[in-house]
């Protein structure tokens, strides 16, 4: 197999494979709302709500979180 | 311990914003002047023949660029990192004594760089490599800079009360890897007098790399400097910024977080469309145009997420300068990179290519993009750090239309100048000879070297008007409550 041949495949693999990869990416950011899992769209409020004083849109740690519930 | 209520600390910013505003009017300033002599030699020697050897051109050129890439743009970036950093990471910087001395260290040592690279750099010590001027003494102390800088932004991190970094933060980080990876490799150098055994001055140096190499890593370094210069920070601007001061959540997060991996995972290939037909290989020719026209796609995810951010809003446009700012700065970042794929197609460059539209493109994009982003940024700003009011609302209109009518006779010039300059230098008779000298094309495009500097003149103006509204603001607007800095930025007439 000479070089050309070779680069062609390589560049069929590679352009296959970011394709497939950009797909999941964009499939898992969605899969990943409809499950439940995570929803991202809720981050886009951490700049709208950025006064010290508010409250975070996800606690760093649950327990400083009950920490400061208690009197 | 005093019990007053925790509040951001913007003392950092304060002192980078004053920066932004300084660097900003010294770097463009020098760019004007660059432009007239362009059009008229005589201004090379506008202090005399004894001092032509600090007012040529030459001598000038890496000043203007390194003072508007490492002195505004750097400055802008720092200026709201201090700001922007704390606020969508929830904690103070007067929570750690550690912290804020790492950000006045920051600050006291990028202004020693600054002196460096202005005094060394008029005297004419240069390692000759474009945006990578600076000698090995100076590229040590940078490298110190950043790492003091990288130590801020992390520890900021590492305190944090908000879990999830806001997509800004990650645009910030990708800066602080992104350059610290780039400059490190691009300025390696070999100190001459140390490896000679005392021949010629200490502060001398040679690249690592020889020929061909040399112009790859030069390219890989100089086009992701402005990858990772002139547009991630400045997307990290945008994507806190225009959400802000809209009130409006951005459009979509999802997309934001593909167009952050997808600028991230191409640009880094795309710095070979500088060196289209020269000695490098063919094929990294070919991937750097592919990668380039590419690239639209996560440009572009970005620029139309902030533009649909103002779905329903578009009344904002008109009643804001601030918002037209950034706005138009969206615009332009669209423009622009819809541009500079098209001069990396390879059948493009080979007119393109050495011409003024090249400069024309790097002019729409820092002018209309990244310095009105930075204003913008720090007119939202000057409020919450100073405590008063935006001095003038009709200033900054003022101020939008003379710089935006600057941009435009900029580009528009610029255009018209690099096509017939490709066009000239390409022409042949029958014979094959060529049709026009070198002269012949410098006395076609004097008009448009003049609408040039004219037009540059103009963003000059509007930088002194911007200077004025932020002293004005500083020192002598009404004072604002907390209750007035919400969202939209209080303006005074």
């Amino acid at each position: 197999m000479d070089i050309g041949t070779i680069q062609a495949y390589a560049y069929f693999f590679f352009t296959a494979l970011l394709v497939v990869v950009l797909y999941a990416y964009i499939y898992h950011l969605y899969s990943s709302q409809w499950k439940g899992k995570r929803d991202y769209e809720k981050y886009g409020n951490i700049a709208l709500h950025d006064e010290i004083t508010d409250k975070p849109v996800e606690e760093i740690s649950k327990n400083d979180e009950i920490n400061k519930k208690e009197p | 311990m005093d019990n007053r209520p925790l509040e951001y600390d913007y003392t950092v910013a304060k002192m980078f914003m004053l920066t932004t505003v300084v660097l900003g009017i010294v770097g463009m300033l020098v760019g004007v002047i660059l432009a007239w002599e362009m059009a008229f030699p005589a201004v090379n020697t506008m202090l005399g023949e004894g001092l032509a050897e600090y007012t040529n051109f030459s001598r000038l050129r890496p000043l203007h660029t390194d003072a508007v890439i490492f002195g505004f743009t750097l400055s802008g970036i720092w200026a709201t990192w201090y700001y922007v950093g704390q606020r969508v990471l929830k904690v103070s910087m007067a929570e750690s004594k550690f912290l804020m001395f790492l950000g006045k260290l920051h600050f006291w040592l990028y202004m020693l760089v600054v002196v460096a690279v202005v005094g060394s750099l008029l005297m004419g010590i240069t390692t000759s490599k474009e945006y990578a001027e600076f000698e090995w003494p100076i590229d040590i102390a940078v490298v110190v800079v950043w790492v003091l800088w990288g130590m801020g932004l992390f520890g900021l991190i590492g305190i944090r009360r908000e879990k999830s970094l806001y997509i800004s933060i990650w645009y910030y980080i990708a800066t602080f890897l992104g350059i610290a990876m780039l400059y490190l490799f691009n300025n390696m150098a070999i100190p001459t007098y140390f490896a000679s055994g005392g021949i010629g001055d200490w502060y001398h140096s040679v690249s690592m790399y020889a020929g061909t190499n040399d112009a790859l890593v030069q390219w890989w370094y100089g086009h992701n400097a402005v990858a990772f210069g002139f547009t991630v920070p400045i997307v990290a601007m945008i994507y806190y910024f225009l959400p802000k001061e809209s009130g409006q959540a951005v459009y979509s997060y999802k997309l934001s977080l593909l167009a952050f991996w997808g600028l991230m995972f191409v640009y880094l290939w795309a710095g070979g469309h500088h060196l289209i037909y020269s000695t490098v290989p063919d094929w990294m020719q070919t991937m750097g145009s592919v990668f380039s026209v590419v690239l639209i796609l996560p440009s572009w995810g970005s620029a139309i997420n902030m533009l649909l951010t103002m779905k329903g809003e578009w009344q904002q446009v008109a009643a804001s300068p601030l918002i037209k700012f950034m706005i138009l700065a969206s615009t332009f970042y669209m423009f622009s990179t819809l541009e500079g794929p098209i001069q990396a197609i390879k059948s493009v460059n080979a007119l393109a290519h050495f011409t003024d539209w090249i400069v024309g493109h790097v002019h729409d994009g820092v002018l209309g993009w990244v310095a009105f982003m930075i204003m913008a940024a720090l007119f939202h700003m000057a409020p919450r750090v100073f405590k008063r009011e935006i001095y003038s609302k009709s200033l900054m209109n003022t101020q939008f239309w003379v710089q935006t009518l600057g941009v435009v006779l900029y580009f528009t010039s610029m255009w018209i100048a690099g096509i017939t300059q490709g066009m000239m230098w390409r022409a042949h008779d029958e014979f094959g000879n060529l049709a026009y000298s070198f002269i012949d094309t410098v006395s076609v495009l004097h008009p448009y070297f003049t609408i040039r500097a004219v037009g540059g003149t103009l963003y000059l103006v509007g930088m002194f008007l911007f200077a004025y509204n932020m002293y004005k603001t500083m020192t002598s607007s009404r004072r604002v409550e907390e209750s007035e800095l919400q969202n939209a930025s209080p303006m005074g007439a």
